[in-house]
């Protein structure tokens, strides 16, 4: 048995199919309102200047809505917040463009193309969109990126740092790869997590490794989204959040682990 | 930062398969560079290309994780008996209790772009043997080397292009500090591609002949190719005196500019004084730096006036990419070990190619190796996005 890692939930952000922020979020997950998806729309983004606005991709955008959303909910200031992203296929529009050119006679590639293909793009943004100096990560564990991702946060919690934004984001592929690797549409969630409880905290969890079956979710087409999109997987941890009761949830790891997380609510 | 020593460690890289050949290299002053020949491309460049990547397809239990790069990744675990030493630590810890943190830029990446040359001419489709999981995704190569070590503890993939497998060292010193798990597997693996190759050209960040990092005449980088490793436990009382230990870690962002670096390498000197600060550590205490040193323009003067800025112009440093070229995702891995045989035999390697040095650039740099007993070395490295890591390794006794 892994030692407990414990912070709290400061604030969420989110953006997915049918679910346009943290608050219409709120709602489906806590059964008051119907889940009604819709294609996820991702807004143009304000932070960047033109010039960079221009270069990203919807991947880029959708990490930076859902972090800029949580920043904003928790007052909290983006600049001095360590980061961890944390995604399975970084911009995969943009990697079937290289690929695509790669295969064609010309093989030129855009300067622009390249530097967008990292799979810390989104990180590199986001530090020119909030000034933020402070380390970030960005990491990958194919379908277990988010708890590789909150397991990451909740280590520099315990280790090195206050407060830590993590951002788990996913977006669909186009054909070829889509068929592949068939992830039906964008999701992205933010936790601004600390290691102390603040006035506003929603919720005090604390996570170990286990092997637990993961959590579903009771309606189908959440559980779909779950069960699709790698950034979702957090939605059992998620749901916990919008309740009032304390609750243990498991959200899928690397096989055979998975991360079981107990869930108090601060209110 | 309590040290974590390297009990095993390990590089494949142009210069050859494991430590000894490395060793044997950096001895002789050896660039392992050469005119690129590889694949279909025709780019007029020079490459460190590791030979004989393609001869060594995985074992057919090991098969959906076939692609160049877990090739690579295979090739590099067999060297210096670094597999043996894994399963003899597993069998003491448990396959739970050991981590696997690697970095890579770009996976199996190589695949993906000739399976697109073969997509059906009517449908598009790509090829039956297209595999995303195990070639494609960015985590492909710290799944199949969990797999290929029997390991069932955390891990993941770091990728933030050329600091990446740096920053593993941070994170599972973060993971065995936090008592997640007991010792950790980190590395890089990154091999060559076209989109690497193309991309660096089209950012005419590519050198015409071998790299000249520090060099006044420098006109960029060479690509190159490598599998490191090393397996970090912490360090004991028993711990021998020669073992080597990672003391610091820092970490940094430049919130600059998403493919060059902050002119005065504002990033770059916060991560190497928190590695210090970690280490505790003055600038004093570093005996020699293995830079960054891509060879770019912009790359070698920024990190130029960070390393003055943090540590004074005296310590003596060198580019270690002349001989192995910038092998991207595996750099902070390769170098890491180059950092260990440094400490091991009392060896600062110069760096190769460079035959006038920089007047501009405020630094030490070394061009002809230098013999001398070392305490502690730092490691820089620097990536697309702004992600500065640098490492401070040293001897236990």
């Amino acid at each position: 048995m892994s030692t407990p890692l414990t912070a709290w939930v400061e604030s969420v952000g989110l953006l997915g199919p049918g679910l346009s922020d943290w608050q219409a979020a709120v709602e489906v997950l806590a059964g008051r309102a119907p889940y009604a998806p819709q294609p996820t729309v991702i807004p143009p983004l304000q932070c960047l200047p033109a010039a960079e606005r221009r270069r990203t991709g919807k991947v880029v955008r959708l990490a930076l809505t859902v972090g800029l959303e949580a920043v904003v909910r928790a007052g909290a200031d983006a600049a001095t917040l360590p980061a961890v992203f944390a995604s399975s296929g970084g911009d995969g529009e943009n990697c079937h463009e290289i690929c695509q050119v790669l295969a064609s006679a010309e093989r030129q590639i855009s300067p622009t193309r390249f530097h967008n293909s990292v799979h810390n793009a989104a990180s590199g943004y986001w530090g020119i969109a909030t000034g933020a100096t402070p380390a970030s990560n960005a990491l990958c564990a194919y379908d277990a990126s988010f708890a590789a991702g909150l397991l990451e946060s909740l280590v520099q919690l315990r280790i090195d740092e206050t407060a830590v934004l993590l951002i788990a984001y996913d977006a669909d592929y186009p054909e070829p790869i889509r068929s592949a690797r068939p992830i039906p549409d964008a999701f992205g969630v933010a936790l601004l997590l600390t290691s102390a409880a603040g006035a506003g905290s929603l919720a005090r969890i604390t996570a170990r490794l286990s092997v637990t079956p993961a959590d579903v979710l009771r309606d189908a087409r959440l559980e779909a989204l779950r069960a699709q999109v790698p950034a979702a997987r957090s939605l059992p941890l998620l749901q916990a959040l919008t309740g009032a009761e304390p609750r243990a949830v498991v959200v899928d790891y690397l096989e055979p682990q998975r991360l079981e997380i107990e869930v108090s609510p601060c209110h | 930062m309590k040290p974590l020593a390297l009990t095993a460690f390990t590089a494949t890289s142009c210069l050859g398969r494991g430590l000894a050949a490395t060793r044997a290299a950096l001895d002789a002053g050896r660039t392992a560079l050469a005119p690129c020949a590889f694949e279909t491309v025709t780019l007029d460049t020079h490459v460190g290309e590791v030979p004989g990547v393609d001869d060594e397809p995985l074992p057919a239990e090991l098969g959906e994780f076939e692609c160049r790069n877990n090739r690579l990744a295979r090739l590099g675990l067999r060297q210096d008996d670094f597999d043996e030493a894994v399963r003899a630590l597993t069998h003491r810890l448990g396959p739970e209790r050991i981590g696997v943190w690697l970095g890579t830029s770009t996976s199996g990446i190589l695949d993906s772009e000739l399976a697109y040359r073969q997509r059906d001419p009517a449908t598009g489709a790509l090829p039956a043997s297209f595999r995303y999981r195990g070639a494609h995704n960015t985590y492909s190569v710290a799944g199949f080397v969990r797999r290929a070590l029997g390991l069932e503890g955390p891990a993941a993939v770091i990728s933030s292009a050329c600091s990446s497998s740096a920053k593993v060292f941070a994170s599972a010193r973060r993971a065995i500090a936090a008592g997640l798990i007991d010792a950790a597997v980190v590395g890089g693996v990154d091999s060559l591609c076209l989109t690497t190759l193309y991309g660096f050209h089209s950012l005419q960040l590519v050198a015409q002949g071998p790299c000249r990092p520090f060099d006044a005449a420098r006109d960029g980088l060479s690509i190159g190719e490598a599998a490191a490793f090393a397996l970090l436990e912490r360090a004991a009382d028993d711990t021998p005196a020669q073992a080597v230990l990672l003391l610091g870690t820092g970490e940094s962002s430049d919130a600059w500019h998403m493919s060059a670096p902050h002119p005065e390498g504002r990033g770059a000197a916060a991560a190497m004084s928190q590695a210090l600060a970690a280490a505790r550590l003055t600038p004093g205490d570093i005996d020699y730096i293995n830079f960054h040193g891509t060879g770019t323009p912009s790359n070698d003067a920024a990190e130029a006036r960070a390393v003055a800025a943090v540590l004074g112009s005296r310590t003596p440093g060198s580019s270690t990419k002349g001989a192995t070229g910038h092998t991207l995702g595996a750099a902070g891995g390769l170098e890491a070990v180059i950092c260990a045989l440094a400490l091991r035999h009392g060896l600062m390697p110069g760096g190769v190619n460079t035959s006038v040095i920089d007047p501009a650039l405020p630094v030490n740099y070394l061009r002809e190796n230098r013999r001398a007993p070392l305490k502690a070395v730092m490691s820089n490295s620097f990536g697309f996005g702004g992600s500065n890591c640098s490492l401070i390794f040293g001897r236990a006794g």
